[in-house]
């Protein structure tokens, strides 16, 4: 392994050499982000190479707008919210879901087929399941609705706040950060995707995308691909995760949403709102549409007073130039969602030492 | 009058009738001995040693029952190793119940034989306790605090002045297996079959190791896990510490456990293991010692102790070869796990 590990780092170097500037390399993704700081991956680097945490953590990339939504409802007599660990403590207007008025409402689930049982168990209760996440997490979000649909649990409905990766990697290139060189892209959605979907990137913007799964020697060798293309002036999509991404992905997931959703336009923290970059539930299953189901408007949200997770989103910062980072902004009190989030970029900078 | 209601009433801690059956039918024929028999409000101890080591701990664990112990295990257990790793054979606890109205007194009397049974295999008394009572809702089914003396074993000093740079880490198992099972079972994960908390005395392991010699101190490392202990180290004696990650005794199944559940195994509590620094020139045969007892079979010698720094950082060589910082954990994602 170590051998493989320094013929990667040797592309690394002559890649700094050729370049004669700092390369920066986004990560899109939060369970990437994590996995490079757990492996003391930056550590190995040459100092020439910058990695840049991007939108990929679901919860950091929610808007501060949809997060007050959901507080409001578990105000709510008789709702049941349902949500991921990782959305609980994430700071809204009035609080979190952890210590909002209506905390004894809300319940952790695994996944949203628990939340539909959940809603078959309490039939008195309106469930509403926070779906958040990426293409990952999606079609499961779509399986339950199906279900609920085919099975009529009138008592159950998803807040769709689902995104697409692309859309949003697009506009960091094109409006926020154009000095991100290249993209390390995330293994799991593009095994739903396939790396297929990352074609538009490289032909309208020219950087390079390459895939690659959490094990730390297939990242660093995704890093030394990215540079060998930088190198070659050639950008390509390429996956070093041949084993589970495939170039068409995952077809009955993507089935599986396409039924369900349509893809809309959507408000993302840091992002603005952002074309063609969400998923809403189609016109065929409303009823289990929170949104529609209880009238709720979607607003964007005003940011955390001080809170420039947007700016982290985008990489134009790191998280240690954040005034609040490691002051008011920690893990035990986090001020926002990239401190509460365990993928999130603050809360690996703050986990890891920020090496 | 305890079996007319077959749960915990508030005047089961009122020090009336009630009171003196519930210690007469469900404490002393699990726990009983000459000393504790004679119901005193104190315990005497005929003792040998000029030095004793005096220690006390509160558990809390939910769930009660879990694969590998129960909080009645726990609490001898724990008590213990908190003087076994201060190098004293432990000699005698107490033992105090806070108990919630309404706990059914067959869970009462099973965490109560079980301490009875831990106490027993361990050779020591519970010489001394108390019981009370609380309204429903006031504490969670059963509270439970020991208090430990032991007797230091003589010629033996232990401590973090004791640290030099140089001297060798050892751990004396594989790690995190108590705290993943215990969030595993509380997270409701389908593998927790797989894995079993590592509840258990450390005495006998540790009385050998300190007979061999070159033990510059122990801790066990529970809450906070070995991340804990190796910071409190590091920042106690200003030393940097550098441990391998391919040197980590870990169980597969807890591997799985934390990545699903994105926790660090280094974080994670452990409830019969401890970290030894030893000198450089034992550390080999201490592991021996380790992996010649039936409690240390996986032991590894994990790092060193580097040089003295103003950052006094705990660093992890990973297995790729890069470096990070294992910092203090923040704990939060870890309630009542002991
Ligand atoms: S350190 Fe805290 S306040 Fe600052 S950007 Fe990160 S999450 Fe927001």
């Amino acid at each position: 392994m170590l051998e493989r590990v320094k013929k990667a780092q040797k592309m690394m170097l002559a890649a700094c050499d050729k370049l004669g500037r700092v390369i920066n390399i986004m990560e899109v993704c939060g369970t990437h982000t994590v996995s490079i700081f757990r492996n003391g991956i930056r550590s190995m680097l040459p100092g020439g190479i910058k990695l840049l945490s991007g939108p990929g953590c679901p919860v950091c990339v929610t808007d501060q707008g949809y997060i007050d939504n959901v507080l409001q409802l578990a105000g709510r007599d008789d709702f049941i919210i349902a949500t991921y660990g990782d959305m609980i403590r994430v700071p809204g207007n009035g609080g979190s879901l952890e210590s909002c008025n209506g905390s004894e409402n809300v319940r952790v689930v695994l996944s949203s087929e628990d939340a539909l049982v959940l809603a078959k168990e309490n039939p008195g209760k309106e469930v509403v399941f926070v779906a958040v996440g990426f293409e990952t997490t999606a079609p499961a979000s779509a399986v339950a609705v199906k279900e609920a649909y085919e099975q009529g649990v009138g008592n159950f409905s998803i807040l769709s706040g689902h995104k697409l990766a692309v859309p949003a990697m697009g506009v960091i290139l094109s409006a926020k950060n154009d000095k991100i060189d290249a993209f390390l892209c995330p293994g799991h959605v593009s095994a739903i995707t396939g790396y297929g979907a990352f074609d538009t990137i490289v032909e309208e913007f020219g950087r390079p995308c390459v895939v690659a799964g959490f094990e730390a020697l297939q990242i660093v060798e995704a890093l030394a691909e990215i540079c060998r293309q930088l190198i070659e002036g050639k950008p390509a999509v390429k996956s070093m995760y041949a084993a589970v991404v495939t170039e068409k992905g995952n077809v009955i997931a993507q089935k599986v949403m396409a039924e369900c959703f349509d893809v809309a336009d959507g408000w993302w923290r840091g992002l603005g709102n952002i074309a063609k970059s969400t998923l809403k539930l189609k016109g065929k299953y409303s009823r289990f549409d929170a949104f529609k189901k209880f009238n709720i408007e979607e607003i964007p949200g005003k940011d955390i007073t001080g809170c420039q997770c947007g700016q982290v989103l985008c990489g134009l910062i790191e998280p240690n130039e954040c005034a609040l980072f490691g002051r008011s902004c920690r893990p035990e009190t986090p001020v926002g969602p990239c401190m509460v989030s365990s993928e999130g970029a603050c809360s690996a900078w703050y986990k890891y030492g920020g090496k | 009058m305890v079996d007319t209601n077959d749960k915990i009433m508030l005047a089961h801690g009122g020090g009336g009738q009630l009171s003196s059956d519930l210690i007469k039918k469900y404490v002393l024929p699990n726990l009983g001995n000459d000393t504790l028999n004679q119901l005193g409000d104190s315990a005497v101890l005929e003792l040998d040693s000029g030095s004793i080591c005096f220690t006390t701990d509160g558990y809390v664990v939910k769930p009660l029952f879990f694969n590998g112990g129960d909080i009645g295990k726990l609490a001898v257990c724990g008590t213990m190793n908190d003087l076994a790793v201060a190098g004293a054979r432990p000699v005698a606890l107490s033992l105090s119940l806070i108990i919630e109205t309404g706990l059914e007194l067959a869970i009462l009397e099973k965490i109560l034989k079980s301490i009875g049974e831990t106490a027993k295999q361990n050779n020591i008394d519970i010489v001394t306790g108390d019981t009370k009572t609380v309204e429903a809702g006031s504490a969670d089914k059963i509270f439970i605090t020991t208090a430990g003396v032991g007797e230091r074993v003589g010629g033996v000093e232990l401590g973090l002045n004791k640290i030099a740079s140089g001297d060798k880490i050892i751990v004396s198992g594989t790690l995190g297996d108590h705290g993943m099972t215990i969030i595993s079972k509380r997270k409701g994960i389908s593998f927790e079959s797989e894995l079993k908390s590592d509840c258990a005395s450390l005495w006998p392991l540790i009385e050998q190791l300190l007979v061999g010699g070159g033990v510059r101190f122990m801790r066990d490392a529970t809450r906070g896990g070995v991340a804990a202990t190796l910071n409190e180290i590091a920042s106690s004696t200003g030393m940097d510490i550098e441990i391998c990650e391919d040197k980590l005794p870990i169980n597969p199944a807890v591997q799985v456990a934390a990545d699903m559940l994105g926790f660090d195994v280094l974080n994670i509590a452990n409830e019969g293991k401890f970290i030894a620094v030893v000198s450089h020139g034992c550390a080999e045969r201490c592991l021996e010692i380790c992996k010649n007892h039936p409690l240390g079979q996986e032991a590894a010698i994990i790092g060193e102790v580097g040089e003295v720094s103003k950052s006094a950082l705990v660093e992890l060589v990973t297995k790729i070869g890069g470096r990070r910082v294992v910092q203090l954990p923040y704990g939060r994602e870890l309630p009542r796990i002991c």
